[in-house]
């Protein structure tokens, strides 16, 4: 056993309003920069919908992720033979076409416009050339737009469901969206870090956080290609590729992500997963089906003295290990697995989870509510969003997972529909959480958790302990009085 | 040692050029890998200009590939160049493959700078440096051609002249006399390349410097462990 720790992560969909505040948070801090302007390391999208860039998920096109080959795993893109004939021009990388052409608009104009019979006007100009563009698409060009011929449409995961399901999600009485919000994965098999050919891409051993070295990036693209979640990118103003950095620099300081701090549903969840690093290939190598559960099984029980052990053996603190202890991520995760990994069968391993949505109430059966003393489950087995969908985003395929989650917050919500209204007998509720494999204990752990979390209690962020590891190489005291801050080598484009 | 040389513009731009650029090009790439790094890269493009990127990248970086490694060959080799050339029909083959190499790098380079020139969103990432490159590239790659049309058999005499001339330089025993008597765009050609050898470490040909050979060899996972924690199990 070979234990790491990794801050991981839970986004509860079924809090999410889709207020893209995550997304400003983060392009306010990190990505409002020339080269950057067109970066979303956080971005939020309408679910069935195309995304950002453009049917990202389509990997027959962007060529992402692992694929099985020859009884093992290797990048779908690129890899050591195939390197040196593409160097020159990357086959799969996709280009700003693929995202959208940056703009901004002449404000001044507003304000400097000679008088005049006209009402001033401020004409969008592209932040690439500063020339006059006619913009033709956006960062959430397709928002709110889920029973859309034209982009909803084709969203990739509807290819999993039959052709009346298909029809059935484009009729306005069955029109249906969720919201998708995406950041790094910060996956453990990470496809970004296996493709850079200068090995400017790693995940740093202490909190499993992939960056890259912008020292040592060239600019080569192959994480572009490489990570199927697209969500590495290429500064086309430094010649350097940039990713979603998980605010290390607030984690390390003990505050939360910018994008988790600011969510305004409070859909967010951040804590330590104690996991077994010696599993990763055989893992990543599993049949589709089985990929869900053997994460699962990866993760560890931080509570378990063997693990403990293993872990303080492996230089793992104390102090992380007790952050382990109380994260919200292990509860989502292990104990209730109402949280399931993305697109689990590109083989990376994203330690970013999500607790699928629960669609609106269906008035179906005889056209009336479905009574809940004869059938408990019957909205969500037949939900609006259809099971296979979700299974096709979340559950690696299989609708058994991501049913087991939703029958669980279903029950949960039956539970406490007969706590506070009472309209529902206790003895219901509690065969409802039965047949949900809930016990009323945990029902109440994952309420309080769901609806009364408190900052503290979503966010577990561990103590990083980055002064220990420094005063080990280096005293303090000198470092100080030799370098002061240090010189930084400014990110210019060229000498 | 230098006795014997007269100052002329042989001199100058023959023996005193390459050694100036030489220690440019030592001194500054150190310099610039040393207290810039981040500027090493290759500037890539593609991400703006996906189309006509293929038809110009792909066929100018092989072609200059091949002439690079033609050019080294018979520097390093020159015996076994000239046995190889001393079979008529093997002589046609190289020159033949050089010339075609050649073409194709003239191209590669024509279809990159028009791309550059045309593509407004390219315009804002193409400095005067960069066009400084292209340039001095045009014109090495013509005066590449004509020597190799109009002045044939080059592999030949590049091993028997050219090679005991730059291994001269080397030893830092310049003898210009080995390439005395070559025609003018022969002597041109060597001065275009001591240019860009001397422009090289302000430009993004520093790029080539940094071709990641190491990827062939490492596991494709990499951990970074920040301090002592470090230890062999865990780097991978």
């Amino acid at each position: 056993m070979n234990v790491r720790s990794q801050v991981s992560m839970v986004f509860h969909l079924d809090k999410c309003i889709g207020c893209h505040t995550c997304s400003i948070a983060c392009k306010n801090v990190w990505t409002d920069r020339k080269g950057a302007e067109y970066m979303w390391w956080n971005n939020v999208e309408t679910k069935p919908g195309t995304g950002y860039p453009t049917k990202w998920e389509d990997q027959e096109k962007y060529k992402g992720g692992w694929e099985k080959k020859n009884g093992g795993i290797r990048l779908k893109s690129t890899g050591k033979g195939r390197i040196v004939p593409n160097i020159f021009h990357n086959p799969s990388q996709p280009s700003m076409d693929d995202y959208y052409e940056p703009w901004t608009y002449k404000y001044d104009e507003l304000f400097n416009a000679p008088e005049g019979p006209d009402q001033p006007t401020a004409r969008p100009v592209s932040m690439v050339t500063g020339e006059y563009i006619n913009v033709e698409s956006g960062p959430n060009w397709d928002d709110d737009l889920g029973g859309s011929r034209q982009y909803a449409e084709n969203d990739p995961n509807l290819d999993a469901l039959t052709e009346d399901q298909r029809q059935a999600l484009f009729s306005v009485e069955q029109l249906v969206f969720f919201y998708f919000p995406r950041i790094c994965n910060h996956c453990l098999n990470p496809g970004c870090v296996a493709a850079c050919p200068s090995g400017a891409l790693y995940k740093r051993g202490e909190d499993g956080i992939v960056l890259i070295d912008q020292k040592k990036c060239r600019g080569w693209r192959s994480c572009v290609a490489a990570c199927p979640y697209k969500k590495t990118y290429y500064n086309w103003s430094t010649g350097k590729s940039e990713k979603c950095i998980l605010c290390f620099p607030r984690l390390e300081t003990g505050q939360a992500p910018a994008c988790f701090h600011s969510c305004v549903g409070r859909i967010r969840y951040l804590g330590v997963l104690l996991y077994d690093a010696d599993k990763i290939q055989e893992v990543a190598n599993l049949p589709d089906d089985q990929l869900v559960d053997a994460q699962r099984s990866m993760i560890l029980d931080p509570h378990d003295e063997n693990v403990i052990e293993a872990a303080r053996k492996n230089g793992i603190h104390e102090s992380v290990i007790e952050s382990a202890q109380a994260s919200p991520v292990y509860k989502f995760v292990k104990e209730w697995k109402l949280a399931l990994p993305p697109h689990i069968e590109y083989r990376t391993l994203p330690m970013l989870f999500y607790v699928p949505p629960l669609s609106p109430v269906m008035a179906s059966l005889d056209d009336t509510l479905t009574s809940i003393d004869k059938d408990f489950f019957h909205d969500v087995e037949e939900s609006r969003v259809p099971l296979k969908f979700l299974a096709s985003l979340l559950g690696g395929g299989s609708e058994g997972k991501v049913l087991y989650a939703l029958k669980k917050m279903k029950a949960i919500r039956i539970y406490r529909r007969a706590m506070t209204v009472g309209d529902i007998t206790m003895e219901t509720a509690q065969r409802a959480l039965k047949e949900a494999d809930c016990t009323i204990e945990q029902a109440e752990a994952i309420y309080k958790l769901t609806s009364l979390c408190t900052f503290d209690e979503r966010f577990v962020i561990p103590p990083m302990n980055r002064e220990e590891a420094i005063e080990m190489m280096k005293d303090p005291h000198e470092h100080r009085t030799n370098t002061g801050f240090g010189f930084v080598d400014s990110p210019k484009r060229s000498f | 040692m230098f006795e014997g040389l007269v100052l002329n513009s042989d001199l100058i731009f023959l023996v005193v050029l390459p050694y100036i650029v030489t220690v440019l090009f030592l001194m500054m790439t150190i310099y610039r890998y040393k207290f810039q790094k981040f500027s090493y890269s290759s500037l890539s493009s593609q991400f703006l200009e996906n189309q006509n990127h293929f038809w110009g990248l792909v066929p100018f970086h092989y072609g200059i590939i091949a002439l690079i490694a033609g050019h080294l060959i018979a520097f390093l080799i020159p015996r076994s160049v000239l046995v190889w050339n001393s079979h008529p029909l093997r002589l046609y083959i190289l020159e033949a493959a050089a010339l075609t190499f050649g073409l194709l790098t003239l191209v590669g380079l024509i279809a990159i700078i028009l791309r550059r020139h045309n593509n407004p969103k390219l315009k804002m990432v193409t400095s005067v440096a960069d066009w400084i490159v292209l340039g001095i590239i045009l014109i090495q790659v013509f005066s590449g051609l004509y020597v190799a049309i109009f002045h044939g058999w080059g592999s030949s005499w590049f091993a028997s002249s050219v090679s005991p001339y730059l291994w001269s330089l080397i030893t830092l025993n310049p003898d210009v006399q080995y390439i005395a008597a070559l025609p003018f765009m022969v002597k041109f050609h060597f001065i275009g390349a001591y240019l860009i050898f001397g422009f090289f470490p302000f430009t993004r040909l520093v790029h080539v410097l940094v071709v990641p050979n190491h990827y062939l060899w490492r596991k494709p996972q990499v951990v970074r462990w920040y301090g002592i924690k470090r230890h062999a199990q865990d780097a991978r």
